[in-house]
């Protein structure tokens, strides 16, 4: 969550730089996870960040390691599959800040980035927070993407208390674990729903102003 | 004393805008209508809106020179600039507001100030909880804070009530006594300008068409 709010909301203040080049494509390539079927996504971070990837060799040549069938890719998968509505709940919050305070804040002898961390940020906070909640909630449901690139680790074989709820609920159904899947599937849903409120509630206030 | 000398063009939607204005220290009002670009040469002078050729100097300071491609950043300009709709930041106090532009921040000063303005009791109270006449003299408090070399208004009283515009102006007419900088404050308002200005200059579509003291401006423009 920590990781998609950062990303989120840095590419949401790129969307709102009136100088930004390319804006509609940056803003579709932004989008692309909402669209793209999960098996597309999960094979560009295949190869992206497989061992035998630029990134994967780079990764294992500095910590040992790899980053595919890890618990690392399932963060990756739910970031990227979340991105887009963390940038367009970010971008809500970023519109309704009045140009004036930024201006006024510049007159007052604040710095571009005094400006964005004391005024800009702050007003646009509860964007963010509604961008955490959503990018959350999406990343409970991801199951194709995390499944192409995380699945190994988690086979009921693995550390499999660790894994995503998706791919957790899918393991206990083959084990014939029906009580266990059920649980988790409720606690899945209550906790999206109760986000889901939460962030339109957020979404709402700031469409109101 | 310094004064402000601006020459400035610029092309900005259907406006046209070419004036000179000269400002010395004291109080210059712009007048003029609706869309003649009173706020546009105040954003220009501010910084906030680059024009296309001109130049604008604060006493020996050049802010800006296009010729010689020097365009002091805004935050870097000595100014303080009073918003139509004052823009007080709602998510910090009164006098974290006032301290914000302050060089050195201090809350003995900031209240001071807070209560040099007649609003003291607020310092501890947000934005959304004043009235319209206590926001306005907190925003004139906050640009105070910043020891300004200009002073930029944008009809900050044009929201006011006939007794407590008249309260304000006397505020504002004081202050900019204490100050001795040039102050510029736009205004349509013809009797805030005969109680204000030391000198006042008419604009109209982007063109000065009178400028000096108001008892010859205002009484051809009554004329």
């Amino acid at each position: 969550m920590v990781l998609s709010v950062v990303l989120g909301t840095g590419f949401a203040l790129l969307l709102a730089w009136k100088r930004l080049p390319l804006p509609d494509l940056f803003q579709a390539l932004v989008s692309t996870p909402l669209v793209l079927p999960p098996t597309v996504l999960g094979f560009y971070l295949l190869t992206l960040l497989g061992p035998h990837s630029l990134v994967g060799r780079a990764y294992h040549a500095v910590f040992g390691g790899d980053i595919i069938f890890t618990f690392k890719a399932a963060v990756i998968a739910a970031t990227v599959g979340s991105i887009p509505l963390v940038v367009g709940a970010v971008k809500i919050g970023l519109d309704a800040v009045e140009p004036n305070m930024v201006a006024a804040a510049r007159t007052l002898g604040a710095s571009p980035g005094r400006v964005l961390a004391t005024v800009t940020l702050p007003l646009a906070a509860p964007g963010i927070i509604a961008g955490a909640m959503l990018g959350f909630a999406r990343a409970l449901g991801d199951y194709g993407m995390t499944q192409m690139v995380a699945s190994q680790r988690f086979d009921g074989f693995g550390i499999h208390n660790e894994s995503p709820a998706s791919i957790f609920v899918m393991n206990e159904m083959v084990a014939l674990r029906e009580d266990s899947a059920r649980n988790m599937a409720i606690a899945t849903t209550v906790l999206g729903v109760v986000l889901l409120i939460l962030a339109n509630r957020l979404t709402r206030r700031l469409r109101r102003g | 004393m310094a004064s402000l000398v601006a020459d400035i063009a610029l092309r900005h939607g259907e406006l046209d805008l070419a004036v000179t204005l000269r400002c010395p220290p004291g109080i210059t009002c712009v007048m003029g209508r609706s869309g003649s670009g009173k706020s546009t040469v105040l954003n220009v002078l501010a910084g906030l809106t680059t024009p296309d050729r001109g130049t604008i100097t604060l006493g020996d300071e050049v802010w800006f020179d296009r010729a010689k491609a020097v365009d002091i950043p805004v935050h870097h300009r000595r100014l303080a600039y009073v918003f139509q709709g004052l823009a007080l930041f709602p998510h910090m106090s009164a006098i974290q507001n006032v301290m914000y532009g302050m060089v050195e921040k201090s809350p003995a000063k900031a209240q001071a100030l807070l209560d040099r303005v007649g609003v003291g009791p607020l310092a501890r109270r947000r934005p959304r909880t004043f009235s319209g006449g206590e926001a306005q003299r907190v925003a004139l408090a906050r640009a105070l804070a910043r020891a300004p070399k200009l002073v930029l208004l944008d009809e900050p009283f044009s929201a006011l009530d006939r007794e407590l515009r008249a309260q304000l102006v006397a505020l504002v007419k004081e202050l900019a006594v204490e100050l001795a900088v040039p102050v510029v404050h736009v205004t349509h308002s013809l009797a805030e300008a005969r109680l204000l200005a030391d000198h006042v200059i008419q604009l109209d579509r982007g063109r000065v068409i009178a400028d000096g003291a108001p008892r010859d401006v205002l009484v051809s423009d009554a004329e």
